[in-house]
């Protein structure tokens, strides 16, 4: 699949602004006045920004409030619509912080719901693609949840349920990795099912593409650059986003490493989301014989 | 509603002959013909006269080498070229519909097509992404999704003569190897040609049922001996002679 920046700096920052979201509805940490007013607006940049830069890879971003119709069947749709009342929600509840000084539980934890709950469709609108089987498993959802969680943990200073989450996350992801290197290959999914072709044992070859030229098909389903440096990524993603954030939580606290950590871990976590993309193997690429099948 | 209808009155689709396609790309010409200057948006081109060409086109022939299995009986099969084209399935169980968040797609309950409403279309491309035959191409001047549409503004288009009230590819395919018909009436040409053709899905393990069926093709004739006269003609040269048979035998003695 194309690794479009605008989706993965989409689902990067939104998911660290949801996860730390999360952490300010159950009031961990239990701020109030300015220093409330501060997290929030880091938790609503990340949101905010993240779901805005989402809005530019569409062809016609102008129509994006008819997204909102299709609750009912359409995971991109319900995520609209998490994230609107998650954002709604938790900005009552952050104004009640910041302006009034009142703590309304209630909505805190329930914005906390929400805020779970739009990382949750995001990672379902990846989950639900039979056609892509690396991510066709309940494991995308635990990944971008776990991811959420961990990084917001991080922002919102929970130092110690940092330490937990954190290599929780790495492990679903090392977990994620090993099932979608295998994925394709046991779905069932190869030139011979697509062509119908392979009967009585023949062997199927992709002889001809269609065009000499490129097409959108090819650009979207079919990227393949990169994928020689996957292992050395990986590597980056886990180093960066895992284990220098464990680290330097590790080490007597300074505002200096907290923040390092922070950086580190949206670095590991954006190569990450690289990785999510470029090496996902869309099936219409064995059409163009450009899968080992 | 992007929800997909139950069931459909008639179930409009193709059937693509494998054994008949020659692989001349007419319906492929005939298409983006037809689909640029017709219903919804032109199916655009990029770059057409320059180093990199692309464009949207919503039928596109591949083709594939198949090598048969050697059996004892025939120890060296010859390898097959098949040409294959592809366009949208309209599939019972279309999975593109149902990802899309503005409700541009849907599965129409009359006749079964699947079509875009362009102008709720965000472009956001997450059908085609769930597509898995390839199916759909953003329109990279337009920004909204092209697909097949079964040549709607066709097949029921009383302007036309009734002879050209079928898909542009059909009415072109010099070759025969394009039909479209309803699969919901059990006698009608596509139905029966599926049954006695034993016409397959694509893919069939993504579940999406598609209505289109793909004919394969038949086995290959395979005759012993053309020439009746062969056997009786002599040999014209059986050992060599001369300096090419003195090399021959020199050699040998090496």
């Amino acid at each position: 699949m194309h690794p479009a920046p605008s989706v993965i700096v989409f689902t990067t920052l939104s998911g660290l602004g949801f996860g730390l979201l999360f952490w300010l509805g159950i009031a961990m940490p239990a701020v109030t006045g300015w220093s409330a007013f501060a997290f929030f607006v880091v938790a609503y940049l990340l949101a905010v920004g993240g779901l805005i830069s989402s809005t530019f890879h569409l062809g016609h971003p102008e129509r994006a409030l008819k997204a909102f119709s299709q609750w009912r069947s359409s995971w991109l749709s319900r995520e609209g619509w998490a994230a609107v009342l998650a954002l709604v929600v938790m900005g009552l509840y952050g104004a009640g912080l910041v302006f009034l000084d009142q703590r309304w539980s209630l909505l805190g934890w329930i914005g906390a719901a929400l805020s779970l709950g739009t990382v949750y469709t995001t990672s379902m609108i990846y989950g639900q693609m039979k056609t892509v089987p690396r991510w066709k498993t309940p494991l995308t959802s635990a990944l971008y949840l776990s991811f959420s969680l961990a990084g917001g943990a991080l922002l919102a200073g929970q130092v110690s349920f940092a330490l937990i989450l954190l290599p929780l996350a790495a492990v679903v992801q090392v977990l994620w990795w090993k099932r979608g290197d295998t994925a394709l290959a046991s779905s069932g999914t190869n030139l011979g099912t697509a062509t119908g072709l392979a009967r009585d044992g023949a062997a199927v070859r992709a002889f001809e593409p269609p065009h000499t030229g490129t097409n959108f098909l090819l650009r979207e389903f079919v990227y393949v650059i990169g994928r020689k440096h996957a292992q050395k990524l990986r590597m980056i993603a886990l180093g960066l986003g895992f284990v220098l954030p464990v680290v330097l939580l590790l080490l007597p606290f300074t505002h200096l490493f907290g923040a390092l950590a922070v950086v580190s871990h949206l670095a590991g976590i954006a190569a990450s989301r690289w990785l999510f993309f470029a090496e996902a193997e869309h099936v219409v690429g064995l059409y163009y014989g450009k899968r080992a099948a | 509603m992007t929800s997909l209808p139950a069931s459909t009155k008639k179930k409009l689709g193709l059937v693509i002959d494998l054994d008949t396609c020659v692989g001349c790309h007419a319906c492929v010409i005939s298409c983006k013909g037809w689909n640029t200057e017709n219903y919804g948006a032109p199916l655009s081109d990029q770059d057409p006269y320059g180093g990199n060409p692309s464009g949207t086109f919503l039928n596109r022939v591949h083709s594939y080498e198949v090598q048969p299995l050697a059996t004892s009986t025939m120890p060296h099969p010859a390898a097959q070229l098949i040409h294959f084209p592809k366009s949208c399935l309209h599939c019972e169980d279309a999975p593109c519909v149902t990802v899309c968040p503005t409700g541009a797609s849907y599965k129409r309950v009359e006749d079964g097509i699947v079509l875009v409403n362009e102008s709720d279309c965000i472009g956001c491309g997450l059908c085609a992404w769930a597509c898995p035959y390839g199916a759909r191409e953003m329109d990279a001047e337009e920004g909204v999704m092209k697909k097949c549409t079964l040549c709607v503004d066709r097949i029921y288009n009383e302007n036309l003569p009734e002879v050209d009230r079928e898909p542009a590819c059909v009415r072109t395919c010099p070759a025969g190897a394009r039909h479209f018909g309803d699969f919901a009436d059990p006698d009608s040409n596509v139905s029966r040609l599926t049954a006695e053709r034993g016409g397959m899905d694509l893919m069939p393990e993504q579940g999406t049922k598609p209505v289109n069926q793909y004919l394969p093709p038949r086995p290959k004739d395979a005759l012993d001996q053309i020439d009746v006269l062969a056997p009786f003609l002599e040999p014209v040269v059986q050992e060599p002679s001369g300096f090419l048979g003195w090399l021959d035998r020199t050699l040998e003695k090496i």
